[in-house]
């Protein structure tokens, strides 16, 4: 047994780490929040030649392996600086789409791309009435001569604003929620018929409504096998809950430790707070809360690595207990602080924000408990 | 033993019923309905047909113009409001400086300050907190020091709710110095906004609204005549009106509301082709949720009748209290569960009733997040959950 982390990931640890520490304060942060493009691209770039951007994929594509390990190393320390740059829509969902059934076109071109920190992507899947049923798809694509015609309403999609490349699902056969029949393409969201609204999130990023109507893509956008693509969206998936609870692992480590501070400096009735017990038997469960959620996402990203039916299964485990201590960290560290918890001028309610909707994304505690059960 | 209403009490409530349908204002009502923000125009609005009709004043004597109701009609009054989603009455003045007003206001005070808060002319903000003196209230170190027929206020008080608004401002303040350690020199002190010195600043909360500020003081000099009662006796004042602010804070109207909202929208939202509502694990957390809202009115109940018998609600005001904020938090996290997805967008334009773009999110989706992230602030306002604990540990259980 042996949980410690590689050279290469201690370095990658560390430059992160560093990264975030030196460039990434909390007011730069907000900076970005509310500029218009919503992140840096000056940052971006300086993932692209840092060589973050190619963690994810595997070396045969040009990447650095991209195991799930490394990713949640990467992760992880995003998480610490509650890091809005766009990894996980277009590395992880997008690319990874490209990565697990694109041609080699499609990866030269779009991974290449990606990882140069040239072009951004996004995953449309989630549609209105789908919530986390990923085979529930009323988009549809019809095929037309030497192209597919789409039309539909895609929900949420994450950086969908700056995607020059969105992955769309599409039924191509098949009744709404079959399993068969769904499939996936690359849309270019300045084509004709392609209409997004485009909005800020509660957590800081960026996400559209994304409006297809009538819109034309070319036989040579279909990403993988026609009508198959399910199983490909849920590995990909299983890599997007693992990087964000990854991600939450780091923000929740955060806001523990900037919980123990406060309450070490705010005095009330003569004492630091950090004095009343009521206070610290708290602390010490968000502690114990932090220190499993770091054990099962360990777990999580060693069963994704040895791939098998059961990766699945530890994915839902993962997801279900990170829910959990995100709520239960996040409240705690906002009551905790008192009044200052709840105004936007402090950072750990930028903490609180996104470990709430970390909770919500790719199937909440509820679905992962129910899925962990099933399989 | 009894809890049905009596022939008189349906009666009452029918005309409040009746009451409602007729005098709520179209706006105010659709706002309500859709979960839009209200402004300030609408509580005043609210507030001033309620005060024509003689209902404004719940809780005051009827010589000042309260509306002399038995717990019951106060009971019926807040269902029934809740229920088709009224206002409430801003608290600061009319539940709040009110009753120290004509519990310890000299007859002249009582005259000038009450008939402007019943018809609700004057908008009142609460000065009590500071950056030092949080839950430790008596710690407050605003000093007014005298200076012929005035005082002179320096320091600074936060968390002031809508203080933006705020003609008047009802402090807490020392007459006696500074030492921190003296309740004996906290006095009660009523300061027209407007005064040269007062500068406000706004502080933004999670839902990027601003709803509280800082107050600063700067030399403000403040008419001896503002001083209600006697010098000192400030903090024995404000307990009086601590527990005021506690009762009500049970929500259970509201939050039996918020459950039926719950359920209808569980029943609205797709989960893999059945209604929300029908998946055991949500179905289980609603149960529970009524189960306890259920304990809770009945707690609230038994308290209501205590006081009608002329007890002042005491400890009990702090389970409500903790309760009250628990079960309504809790139905927050609910409502974010069935949004999903539709709980990210961040639309706050969306939810002004000018408001005539594209609407993205099924029905008032897009406020859950900012809603349930404002409402963490009810566990620590008011006194904050801990110290209603530390309260109950002292006054009822002896430690
Ligand atoms: C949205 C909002 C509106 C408000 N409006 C007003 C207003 O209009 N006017 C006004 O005067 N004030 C107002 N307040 C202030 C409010 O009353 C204070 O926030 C509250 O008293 C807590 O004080 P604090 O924020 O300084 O937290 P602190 O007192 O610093 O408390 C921090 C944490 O320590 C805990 N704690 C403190 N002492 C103990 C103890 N002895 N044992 C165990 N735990 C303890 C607290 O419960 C809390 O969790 C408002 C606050 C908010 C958030």
């Amino acid at each position: 047994m042996d949980f410690s982390y590689s050279e290469e990931q201690q370095m990658l640890q560390d430059s992160i780490a560093k990264f975030v520490q030196n460039d990434y304060d909390f007011d730069s942060r907000m900076k970005l929040v509310k500029s218009d493009l919503g992140y840096s691209e000056a940052n971006w770039k300086l993932f692209a030649e840092l060589g973050w951007l190619m963690v994810p994929f595997s070396e045969a594509d040009g990447g650095l392996g991209g195991s799930a390990a490394d990713l949640m190393v990467v992760m992880e320390e995003f998480g610490k600086g509650i890091v809005i740059e766009p990894f996980l829509a277009t590395t992880v969902l997008g690319g990874g789409l490209v990565a697990a059934v694109g041609n080699d076109t499609q990866k030269a071109e779009l991974i290449g791309g990606i990882m140069e920190g040239n072009l951004q992507m996004a995953f449309a899947y989630a549609e209105p009435q789908s919530r986390y049923n990923l085979a529930d798809v009323a988009t549809t694509a019809t095929k037309d001569g030497d192209s597919y015609r789409l039309s539909g309403h895609k929900a949420v999609v994450l950086n969908g604003a700056a995607a020059d490349v969105i992955a769309v699902s599409a039924r191509t056969s098949g009744s709404q929620m079959d399993a068969e029949g769904i499939s996936l393409f690359l849309v270019d969201p300045k084509s004709d018929g392609v209409r997004l609204k485009t909005y800020r999130t509660q957590d800081g990023g960026r996400a559209a409504e994304v409006h297809l109507d009538n819109v034309t893509v070319s036989a040579d956008q279909l990403l993988g096998a026609e009508g198959q693509a399910l199983p490909v969206m849920n590995q990909v998936l299983n890599r997007a809950i693992l990087s964000i609870c990854s991600e939450a692992v780091g923000a929740m480590e955060v806001s523990y430790k900037k919980t123990v501070e406060y309450t070490k400096t705010r005095v009330q009735f003569g004492v630091p707070i950090a004095k009343f017990q009521a206070l610290q038997h708290r602390m010490a469960d968000m502690f114990i809360e932090h220190q499993q959620a770091k054990s099962i996402v360990l777990m999580a990203a060693m069963k994704l690595d040895q791939g098998g039916a059961e990766a699945d299964k530890a994915v839902s485990a993962m997801k279900s207990r990170i829910g959990k201590a995100a709520r239960k960290i996040g409240q705690e560290s906002i009551q905790i602080h008192g009044g200052i918890g709840v105004t936007e001028e402090l950072d750990v309610g930028h903490y609180f924000k996104r470990l709430t909707m970390i909770e919500l994304l790719f199937g909440n505690g509820d679905f992962h408990t129910q899925r962990f059960a099933k399989l | 033993m009894n809890v049905d209403f009596s022939a008189e009490e349906l009666a009452f409530q029918e005309e409040v019923r009746q009451f409602l349908k007729e005098k709520l204002p179209a706006d105010i009502a659709e706002k309500a309905r859709k979960g839009l923000h209200f402004e300030k125009e609408d509580f005043v609005t609210w507030q001033k047909i309620l005060a024509e009709k003689g209902w404004a004043a719940v809780n005051w004597p009827v010589e000042y113009g309260g509306t002399g109701w038995t717990s019951t009609q106060k009971y019926i009054w807040s269902n029934e409001c809740a229920k088709v989603g009224a206002p409430g009455v801003i608290p600061f003045g009319m539940s709040m400086v009110a009753p120290v007003i004509y519990g310890f206001g000299n007859e002249e005070q009582k005259k000038r300050f009450l008939p402007d808060i019943l018809n609700s002319n004057v908008w009142w903000c609460q000065g009590y907190s500071e950056p030092n003196a949080g839950s430790d209230l008596a710690s407050l170190k605003t000093t007014a020091t005298r200076d012929g027929d005035e005082y002179v206020v320096n320091g600074t008080k936060t968390w002031t709710t809508l203080g933006q608004y705020a003609d008047w401002i009802f402090c807490l303040v020392r007459t006696g110095g500074s030492d921190a350690k003296n309740q004996e020199a906290i006095s009660f002190l009523l300061i027209d906004m407007t005064t040269p010195g007062i500068t406000v600043s706004p502080i933004y909360m999670l839902d990027e609204r601003r709803e509280v500020n800082e107050v600063h003081f700067d030399n403000v000099r403040v008419p001896v005549a503002n001083l209600i009662g006697e010098e000192g006796k400030g903090w024995t004042y404000a307990k009086v009106l601590l527990t005021h602010e506690r009762t009500g804070i049970a929500r259970v109207a509201q939050s039996k509301m918020a459950l039926q909202s719950v359920k209808a929208l569980a029943t609205e939202t797709n989960d893999f082709g059945r209604p929300l509502l029908e998946n055991p694990a949500f179905a289980q957390k609603v149960a529970e949720l009524e189960i306890d809202l259920l304990a809770l009115e009945y707690t609230e109940l038994r308290t209501l009748a205590a006081v009608s018998t002329g007890k002042a609600p005491g400890p009990e005001s702090s389970i409500l209290k903790i309760k009250g904020t628990e079960i309504a938090q809790a139905i927050d996290e609910l409502k974010m569960e069935i949004a999903g997805y539709y709980a990210l967008p961040f639309l706050d334009e969306q939810f002004d009733i000018n408001f005539d773009g594209e609407w993205v999110g099924p029905g008032s989706a897009a406020n859950t997040a900012p809603t349930y992230f404002n409402n963490r602030k009810t566990s620590i306002y008011g006194g904050s959950n801990e110290v209603q604990k530390n309260i109950i540990c002292k006054a009822v259980l002896g430690l």
